[in-house]
């Protein structure tokens, strides 16, 4: 219930979060909402002896279209991204992911950077991403770089992120018309995290053909991952109830999956099947509509 | 290090060590044991606070995160002896039994009406989703939720900031 003891710095700017990071790059941890490290800390899983607090800067903070990308600050709260109007019209599908974590009040502090740099195998967002192709800003004291978030979810709670780097925005490419997208997760009902959770996000082109198809599930495995053979099964072919079961059979393809008191591994695998060809259909009706 | 704190409209200034939670600063240090520790892992919400302007679990902030914050606690909401309606709500509707969930819940139920003025009851179960209550059934809760509402609509609310 009470951490192991630590120092606490609060630095003014991004520039300086980073160097202090340079400089303890070994035994610190960065801070922004503080809703899946504090929790760590509590139970002695994660004891930092430095926490660095970027949660108040406002170079994190904003959400913004730009050249046909969303731009999304690292530090955008689940309830800021939930009740964005952008977002909500140019890309529903992270508006919903939104809304789905956790509760209100993990909502009001959790911010969309840090459960994606934390990437608890449950957490919401790493699916979103996944399904969205999107690419993640990370910085460091010597420079800045731009990875795919299919190549940043490495293992459990492991990322592509450098313990000296920050990850500062999310870039989301803008979504061609005729597009839709749907998160649906089944929840644990105590704390919210996804047995399951599966993001779709499909255009269509002519004669309801899926032009391209992408999808992000979490809850299942070590991490989340993209249902490479779901898209490959579904992709140029018409949108067909047929066509989405059989694709969606495919979701859980080569996959492990967890297994503790909250639900066994075939359960995960079945829920996760039959959620991907509910969040498919309904991705598709969407970019009907 | 030292922070400072407005609770409930007073300012304090404390040294405290980077890993004091907000809940054990509002009860160990302020003495304001209204705001309950239920569980060790963030579910359950009974130690849900206002920091500036919003909801929150107290016990998973530091209090060193809270330097500079306005936090409304339960003991904050009433005005003198006049309840807030949301207070008044669960005594009518009977929202609570053993009462520990209570504070959070009354906290969440403010962001809730704050956001949402006219909530239907699934609303508000979706809205109490991060508050846990082992005595209720959360149905009575839901009713002192629909109290509160109608009297705020009326006009007679008062706000937790």
């Amino acid at each position: 219930m009470i951490p192991a003891a630590f120092d606490y710095q609060r630095p003014t700017n991004l520039a300086e979060a980073a160097r202090l990071l340079a400089a303890h790059a070994d035994d610190a941890k960065i801070l922004a909402g503080g809703h899946s490290l504090v929790p760590m800390m509590k139970l002695r899983l994660a004891t930092p002896t430095l926490l660095i607090d970027i949660g108040r800067l406002s170079e994190l903070s904003g959400i913004r279209a730009q050249n046909g990308m969303l731009i999304i600050g690292a530090g955008t709260t689940h309830y800021a991204a939930e009740s964005s109007t952008l977002l909500q019209q140019r890309c529903p599908l992270l508006a919903e992911t939104a809304a789905a974590i956790g509760d209100v009040q993990v909502r009001n502090r959790g911010t969309i950077g840090g459960s994606i740099a934390h990437a608890d195998p449950a957490a919401d967002w790493p699916a979103a991403i996944l399904a969205l192709e999107a690419q993640l800003k990370l910085i460091h004291a010597g420079g800045e770089r731009l990875v795919n978030a299919t190549d940043f979810f490495v293992d459990l709670l492991t990322t592509a992120l450098e313990s000296r780097e920050i990850l500062t925005e999310i870039h989301i490419p803008v979504n061609p018309p005729r597009s839709g997208g749907a998160y649906l997760k089944v929840p644990q009902p105590a704390s919210g995290f996804a047995l399951t959770g599966v993001a779709a996000q499909v255009t269509l082109g002519a004669n309801n053909t899926v032009q391209h198809v992408a999808v992000g599930i979490t809850g299942v495995s070590n991490t989340a991952y993209r249902a490479s053979a779901t898209e490959v099964a579904l992709q140029g072919h018409a949108a067909t109830a047929d066509a989405v079961a059989q694709a969606a059979a495919r979701a859980t393809d080569g996959v492990e999956a967890l297994a503790d008191i909250h639900a066994s591994a075939e359960y995960r695998l079945h829920l996760t099947r039959v959620y991907t060809r509910r969040a498919l259909q309904r991705a598709i009706e969407r970019a009907q509509a | 290090m030292n922070i400072t704190v407005t609770v409930n409209g007073q300012t304090y200034a404390h040294d405290v060590e980077p890993r004091l939670l907000l809940v054990h600063y509002l009860r160990d240090r302020l003495s304001l044991t209204g705001t309950h520790v239920g569980c060790e892992t963030s579910l359950c919400g009974a130690c849900t606070v206002y920091m500036d302007g919003v909801a929150v679990k107290s016990c998973t902030i530091l209090a060193v995160q809270a330097d500079g914050a306005a936090i409304t606690t339960v003991e904050g909401l009433a005005q003198g002896e006049i309840l807030h309606p949301v207070q008044e709500g669960f005594w009518e509707e009977h929202g609570l039994q053993c009462g520990f969930c209570t504070p959070g819940m009354l906290m969440a139920s403010v962001q809730l009406l704050e956001r949402n003025p006219n909530p239907t009851d699934a609303e508000i179960r979706h809205a109490l989703d991060g508050n846990l209550c082992r005595c209720t059934g959360y149905q009575h809760i839901v009713n002192a939720v629909q109290y509160a509402a109608k009297k705020m609509r009326q006009g007679a609310g008062a706000s937790a900031d």
